[in-house]
């Protein structure tokens, strides 16, 4: 004879408590706060605190000269400096109005289309390792392929990570002879190795329940909430800045922009994934067409835009990357601002929070694929 | 939606007010804070479809602040900026929280490195710089220790 377990005296008395990830924590990435309320293991409220990582670098930027600001654009968003680098010296190039040699402007599409791959590499192998399915082997894959862009990066610049290759006017330095074989060659093996990823992380049954329909968000929250890349795509807005406001060279270029429906994690991490191959296709376009010239244009040594100010944006790995510049005359910035796409990426996610489970905010943050170092500035 | 089709219709909508020019093929308006939460309830509105906010920022100009609102439309394919300029004695201005959610973080930051406040907005504290930190570091008459 049971006695009934809900009378008064058996209930369980129950609160919630307040959980706090980070700021040290391997899976968000770096140095990023989330605290949560939890009721249970379900998030009643969540609240990221970010800025554990801020370096006045628009403070920075004004007292500097406009091409001592590129080694600071490299490193806000460390994973993907050329393209942070290419935001900048197009927005000051557009402010100058002047114009990039031919050479110089495939050379940057190669480039930046490698850190595209090379960005969405990281996302991917990280994110499959903070879900857990298969612990570090599939980052270890990625980072293979990885290793390979860095190297070809490293034959250009001269660094593996934080490159300043990009300059006002065009590119720092011409590719050495040996770049477009050993592009070729990456570009011949790296298909088949990226078939592998996948069979260990969106072919996987567990994988797939664990992100699908987790921290969805709808198009038009995602649009209202300025969400954008891969995020954005995620949730069927079919917006990419490659395509809807073509900058350098792109509207010479085939490619498609993949757009999945559903908004919630996976469609996010499938995008990613698409986005590799359509890469390795603008590549090849690239190289067939590169022409032969000088890879700047001819610049003063001292770079003194016109007055005035600008706005610039580019389609970054993580998203919309935009640099608002105001210039006095002086070869000084008077104001840099850099619209950080990971910054406003996390905007929505303590709402998409709410409801889920304490697993799943890893799932979710790791989905939005942030860059501390971009979204502190 | 071309530049001048866009400039005809904010001349309409503004009254009179304003500035309305064009710098580098966009459209740029310059109001004051008063004029603001009317005309951004005007953008978002199918009218003009301005349903992307991608930036909001704002510089210490010598003479005032101004805030800075870049906007795209998806349907119309066109570009905004517009500016706001408030007085440096009085540094607010309406938010567009409630309109566009990705004000959100966008001008806690302003309001944390420039001192700007934003009128309705539901919580405006630091964000970048630690809780207690003094100061606004983005304003031309902050002092620090350069050591260079």
């Amino acid at each position: 004879m049971c006695k009934d377990m809900t009378t008064k005296e058996h209930t369980l008395k129950t609160q919630e408590f307040t959980l706090n990830i980070g700021p040290q924590h391997p899976s968000t990435h770096g140095v990023f706060r989330l605290v949560l309320t939890l009721d249970g293991e379900t998030i009643t409220k969540a609240e990221s605190v970010v800025g554990y990582l801020h370096r006045g670098i628009e403070k920075l930027a004004e007292a500097r000269t406009y091409t001592q600001v590129i080694t600071y654009t490299d490193r806000m968003d460390y994973l993907s400096a050329m393209l942070t680098n290419l935001g900048y010296v197009q927005t000051v190039e557009k402010l100058i109005e002047i114009k990039v040699p031919e050479r110089a402007e495939y050379i940057r599409i190669i480039m930046a289309e490698l850190q595209r791959m090379a960005s969405h590499m990281v996302a991917i192998g990280s994110y499959v390792q903070d879900v857990g399915i298969t612990g570090t082997s599939i980052f270890m894959y990625n980072l293979i392929d990885r290793e390979k862009i860095l190297d070809l990066f490293e034959m250009v610049s001269g660094s593996r990570l934080t490159y300043s290759y990009m300059r006002i006017g065009g590119v720092a330095d011409d590719l050495p002879l040996e770049f477009i074989p050993a592009l070729e060659k990456f570009l011949d093996e790296v298909p088949a190795s990226i078939e592998q990823y996948w069979a260990l992380s969106s072919k996987n049954e567990i994988f797939q329940s664990r992100l699908r329909g987790v921290g969805v968000i709808s198009a038009e929250d995602a649009i209202n909430y300025g969400f954008s890349g891969p995020n954005l795509r995620g949730s069927g807005v079919d917006y990419d800045l490659r395509k809807a406001e073509p900058y350098g060279i792109y509207d010479r270029f085939d490619f498609n922009v993949p757009v999945l429906e559903n908004g919630d994690s996976l469609d996010r991490f499938l995008c990613r994934g698409a986005e590799l191959e359509q890469s390795i296709k603008i590549i090849r376009q690239a190289i067939k067409d590169l022409p032969e010239g000088e890879v700047i244009a001819k610049m003063p040594k001292v770079i003194k835009p016109p007055k005035g100010e600008v706005y610039h944006q580019i389609e970054s790995s993580r998203g919309i990357l935009g640099y608002y510049i105001v210039s006095d005359g002086s070869s000084k910035p008077y104001r840099m601002h850099v619209r950080r796409p990971s910054f406003i990426n996390l905007i929505p996610m303590d709402e998409m929070l709410v409801g889920l489970k304490l697993a799943d905010a890893i799932t979710v943050l790791g989905s939005i694929d942030i860059v501390l170092g971009e979204v502190d500035g | 939606m071309s530049n001048d089709k866009l400039k005809d219709m904010l001349v309409a909508d503004l009254g009179g007010k304003g500035e309305i020019t064009e710098f580098l093929s966009e459209v740029v308006v310059t109001i004051t804070s008063k004029e603001l939460l009317d005309l951004a309830n005007k953008l978002k509105s199918d009218k003009y479809d301005f349903d992307f906010l991608v930036n909001l920022t704002a510089v210490d100009f010598e003479e005032n602040f101004t805030v800075v609102y870049n906007f795209r439309s998806l349907s119309n394919k066109t570009k905004l900026v517009l500016r706001v300029v408030i007085s440096k004695e009085e540094p607010s201005l309406p938010s567009v929280i409630g309109i566009w959610k990705t004000a959100d973080w966008q001008e806690r930051e302003v309001f944390d490195l420039l001192g700007i406040i934003f009128t309705g907005h539901p919580e405006l504290h630091r964000i970048l710089l630690a809780d207690d930190f003094e100061g606004y570091p983005l304003r031309k008459d902050y002092k620090f220790d350069s050591r260079r």
